[in-house]
């Protein structure tokens, strides 16, 4: 059984910008536990011999020609932006 | 430095010039309106799926060929997932554990040693949008940019200097923009630099704790900081300190690196393979026929000019440093012009001009014609090289045919003899001095006459018939 830390928990909340409580906290350890305990019954699987895949599906380079369509009118852009000025969407500052 | 050993490790992103965005069919043009080259795909709405651009994977490949990379058979994209208002989707699509290329090298000449630089890999991406930043709390945000294809090119830590550094950099942004995939400007941010460095004592194998500078928005900028960075963690590690792995910003104004924060570590970015694309496949018909659209590049030249033109190697490299300069070299050699008297030109009177009036190539009214048709006029003699800087002027502001140009303002040289030898004659009746001089052993007096002559002639006199004459008529006096 694998076991996640509260803190664990509280960092990758974090990482997704969800405000969690303590309680919270508590209680996603035990289930994300309980979930990663039973993924990993996948480990008992030989794959020593199968090439890892990344999709499930047959397909391969699907790709499309290099040729420019007019972009959104601006309008409708800042239309879902909370605020903007001059043409640019107004947001609180973070500095990196 | 002395007790320590500095390494540095190069990140440079580079946008390509394509028509559309990586994953988008927006706009990926540099200057337009904030916000008008953008659609869902870029915005992150709900729903959408990106759309691997052809031309973006093709260019990524040359790219990494021309940077001696070998390419991946398999590729594929992946998510970097962050928060930050540049970027709405909240994640950037990039290559994680199979970029396209990988294990290349440049080599770069720095105070007359050569040495090989590793590639590590480059991979694609897309980049992300434009802040600025206010002084009231607020920031901008202009998602023109978001989705631009961009190669990140990492190096291994092969550099030991910043002048290493710097021409690490000349020659990455020479490659690129000779294949045509980027103009790599700078200033207009289609090429980017990060710079990794950390000092080791001399002689430890492994390496010490590394500081990321970020901010370099010039190579000068790359090496100053770097310059400095190398100082401070001497100085740290003197005093018995210990580098903490973080990033720094480089402030222009005081040429000096400011803390900007502590790194985190790769894991926060939770990569994953991007589930909205598949993975690509490049076999060999399609990684030669890329191959195949790579054109000469800066070294095969600048051996060709020197093998070829028997030009000096250091002319070879000026010309070859962008591939404008040497197109037109080249251009301005297919109409007859002799390969050093064009070499002089253009890196003396055509850089110094460009230079000056912070112009390009194609901005200029000059054309390989104009440039080949001026150096025959001064090879056939019917132009000096003084007048022929007058002819330049008017070529390189105005443009035209130099011939006529010499026709017009009357600068054709003045070879007759008999013409010539009325304007020594003169200037010797004038300056009986001078003769004094001559004879009691004063040899600048004849430089005194050869300027009267000329000023004299307007500078149309052809100097070596002059300097000929001369002699032969100050030893009658």
């Amino acid at each position: 059984m694998t076991k996640i830390t509260t803190d664990q928990v509280k960092h990758v909340a974090h990482l997704a910008r969800l405000a969690i409580t303590e309680e919270e906290a508590e209680k996603f350890a035990g289930q994300l536990g309980s979930i990663i305990t039973f993924a990993e019954q996948l480990n008992e699987l030989d794959t020593s011999n199968v090439e890892p895949t990344t999709h499930v599906l047959e397909m391969k380079n699907i790709m499309r020609e290099d040729k420019a369509s007019k972009g959104l009118p601006r309008e409708e852009v800042l239309k879902n932006a909370p605020d903007h000025q001059d043409g640019q969407v107004k947001v609180p500052t973070i500095l990196e | 430095m002395t007790n320590f050993e500095t390494i540095i490790g190069l990140e440079v992103h580079v946008e390509l010039k394509t028509d559309s965005k990586m994953f988008s069919p927006a706009p990926a043009h540099f200057g337009a309106e904030p916000n008008t080259n953008t659609n869902v795909i870029d915005l992150g709405y709900p729903g959408v799926l990106p759309v691997i651009n052809k031309r973006a994977v093709e260019w990524g490949m040359k790219a990494a060929m021309a940077l001696n990379c070998e390419i991946a058979e398999q590729t594929k994209f992946d998510r970097k997932n962050y928060f930050y208002p540049d970027n709405p989707k909240a994640y950037q699509i990039s290559q994680f554990d199979q970029p396209i290329g990988e294990h290349g090298w440049v080599e770069i000449e720095v105070d007359g040693y050569k040495k090989r630089i590793g590639i590590t890999r480059l991979h694609l991406e897309e980049d992300a949008g434009k802040l600025t930043h206010t002084d009231k709390g607020y920031s901008l945000c202009d998602y023109n940019r978001q989705g631009t294809p961009l190669i990140e090119i990492v190096s291994e830590p092969d550099i030991r200097t910043p002048a290493e550094a710097y021409a690490y950099l000349e020659k990455i942004k020479s490659i690129i923009q000779y294949t045509g995939v980027s103009d790599c400007k700078m200033e207009e941010g289609s090429l980017r630099c990060d710079a990794n460095i950390s000092l080791r004592p001399i002689g430890q194998e492994e390496f010490g704790t590394k500081a990321e500078l970020k901010n370099l928005n010039s190579f000068n900028y790359v090496k100053k900081g770097l310059e400095h960075e190398q100082i401070r963690q001497e100085q740290v590690l003197l005093s018995g300190g210990e580098i903490r792995q973080e990033s720094r910003r480089y402030d222009e104004s005081t040429g000096k690196t400011l803390l900007m924060r502590v790194k985190e570590g790769s894991d926060d970015y939770r990569y994953f393979p991007e589930p909205d694309l598949v993975a690509m496949y490049i076999d060999e018909e399609w990684r030669e026929s890329v191959r195949a659209s790579i054109p000469e590049l800066p070294d095969a030249r600048k051996k060709r000019y020197v093998e070829e033109f028997g030009l000096p190697g250091y002319d070879a490299m000026v010309l070859t440093l962008t591939k404008e300069m040497s197109d037109f070299f080249e251009a301005t050699l297919e109409q007859g012009a002799d390969a050093k008297l064009a070499s002089n030109w253009l890196m003396g009177e055509v850089s110094g001009y460009l230079n000056a009036e912070q112009k390009e190539l194609k901005d200029i009214a000059l054309t390989p014609q104009g440039l080949a048709g001026m150096i025959k006029l001064i090879q056939d003699g019917t132009i000096s090289s003084k007048i022929a800087k007058k002819v330049f002027k008017e070529l390189i502001e105005k443009g035209g045919d130099p011939k006529k140009i010499v026709k017009e303002k009357g600068l054709v040289q003045i070879s007759d003899e008999g013409e010539l030898l009325k304007f020594v004659t003169d200037v010797l009746d004038a300056n009986p001095q001078s003769i004094e001089d001559f004879k009691n052993g004063k040899d600048r007096a004849i430089g005194f006459l050869v300027g009267q002559i000329m000023k004299a002639s307007k500078g149309q006199a052809n100097p070596p018939m002059v300097n000929k004459l001369l002699n032969q008529e100050i030893q009658k006096r």
